[in-house]
């Protein structure tokens, strides 16, 4: 290794002084030092990254990085984040969610996101748990899964979200766990490099209303592929896979969407002239 | 995805000896095995604190103290040596994190401050295991040098935690009962 000069950010420069209120234990403080990480070796300035989130226990990420932040309404942090991409898109605008906020409340917006390919990266950590709310089942909970909430389970096929993501035209598609810290943070970064619409799932365990979920570590494992970008073989591989699959699974080379600038929108006053009542 | 930990089954011996090859590998592990211990210390701290249990917070803050410690003594020596850091998924740590972090499903809020040291402990023994396994794989003079030095600091820290801990020679390993749990029955 040859001498060079510092990097000028390490991930402590991503986070903020705001401590996570997360139970002890819960994946997402992992996953948050995979954000920053990331940030850290892509050598972006906070001041040039926004984080936008719905709600929920993952959703509260924004407050804990020191990047511009946006902790919107349930489910609708992607509409949100790609309004805040077209009209800022020297912006690397990072979403931040759960698996209720984004497949559920947010499921629309997750279809159609994917199939307008702005440029941004979408992190779900998935849970398989609405957690903030103590415990219901959220799409990607399993149907025999019992809790007091839910006798007998839900009997409801879960949401595949990776499938889903390819059939609507996302541009990269892979999935990370929290217990590999340092393997997510490759992921994001390579996600955020990545033009268009970049979807990582992280698996991240609730060790509250899922304690069963700390038995992860022993199910996941590097996918025993390479990632295709060939749609058809990548939808093979997705949809009989066993969920526990690690990695870039699929990327493709579709031009991110970008709206042609109207210079006349460029004027503020304007555009509040043309909303005014 | 990264060459970063070895994969399962692989032979820890030769992973680490490919992996951490020359004094400045050693030197680069080194340090983010302690900078990354320290911070996981203090998130674990926090996450304590934030949840009201000063006692086991004072114990991850004392622990990210002294590993801090050695990390600045690291990063010195990286500086002088031109070691620069590299990115998280390059290192080849035997598991996905460095051996002196805690993993962070270990935490609980009721955890007591003893419950922590244990922890504390593991990690010390998991470090003071990766140097002896490095060690194992033969390297060369300059390689081995640096090894046993550390190796050696590692020693030294397990009994410290070992002389903590004697205050407390029946560690209950369970987590004391919530009467208030989050969870619906």
């Amino acid at each position: 290794m040859t001498a060079e000069s510092a990097p000028a950010f390490a991930a402590k420069d991503f986070k903020s002084d705001i401590k996570p209120v997360w139970c002890p234990g819960c994946g997402d403080y992992s996953v948050l030092s995979s954000v920053t990480k990331a940030l850290a070796e892509l050598q972006t300035p906070p001041e040039d990254v926004a984080v936008v989130s719905g709600i929920g226990c993952s959703s509260r990420i924004p407050a804990y990085t020191n990047c511009y932040g946006f902790h919107g309404v349930h489910g609708r942090a992607l509409p949100l984040a790609i309004g805040l991409k077209v009209s800022r898109p020297d912006l690397t605008v990072i979403v931040t969610g759960g698996d209720g906020d984004g497949y559920s409340i947010g499921g629309n917006h997750f279809l159609h996101a994917c199939r307008r390919n702005v440029d941004m990266t979408y992190i779900v950590m998935d849970n398989q748990v609405y957690g903030m709310t103590k415990g219901q089942p959220s799409p990607t909970t399993e149907p025999d899964w019992e809790s007091g909430l839910v006798p007998g389970g839900t009997r409801i096929r879960p949401f595949m979200p990776l499938v889903v993501a390819l059939a609507s035209g996302a541009n990269f598609i892979a999935r990370g766990f929290s217990g590999d810290p340092n393997g997510t943070a490759q992921l994001i970064a390579e996600a955020i490099r990545h033009p268009g619409f970049s979807f990582v799932e992280v698996l991240s365990p609730c060790v509250t209303f899922r304690p069963e979920q700390r038995n992860w570590k022993h199910e996941t494992h590097p996918a025993p592929v390479e990632a295709t970008n060939d749609r058809g073989r990548a939808a093979r591989r997705l949809a009989t896979d066993d969920g526990f699959n690690t990695g870039v699974l699929f990327y493709d080379n579709r031009a991110p969407y970008m709206p042609p600038v109207d210079a006349n929108l460029t004027d503020v006053q304007q555009f509040d002239r043309e909303f005014a009542v | 995805m990264s060459p970063g930990p070895s994969s399962k089954g692989d032979d820890p011996i030769k992973a680490l000896a490919a992996g951490v090859a020359s004094p400045d590998d050693v030197l680069a592990h080194a340090h983010a095995m302690e900078s990354e211990a320290a911070d996981r210390y203090h998130e674990l701290a926090d996450q304590m604190e934030i949840h009201n249990n000063p006692q086991t917070a004072e114990v991850f803050d004392k622990m990210a103290r002294i590993e801090q410690i050695h990390a600045d003594k690291l990063a010195a020596m990286c500086a002088e040596r031109g070691v620069t850091r590299r990115p998280p998924w390059e290192y080849r740590w035997l598991d996905p994190e460095a051996p002196e972090v805690t993993p962070v499903e270990e935490a609980h809020y009721l955890m007591t401050a003893p419950q922590a040291l244990k922890l504390a402990l593991h990690n010390e023994k998991r470090a003071l295991a990766f140097y002896e396994t490095l060690l194992a794989g033969s390297p060369p003079d300059d390689v081995r040098a640096l090894a046993e030095e550390f190796a050696a600091e590692e020693r030294e820290h397990v009994s410290l935690v070992e002389k903590w801990m004697a205050d407390y020679p029946d560690i209950d390993p369970h987590i004391p009962e919530d009467p208030d749990d989050a969870v619906a029955h």
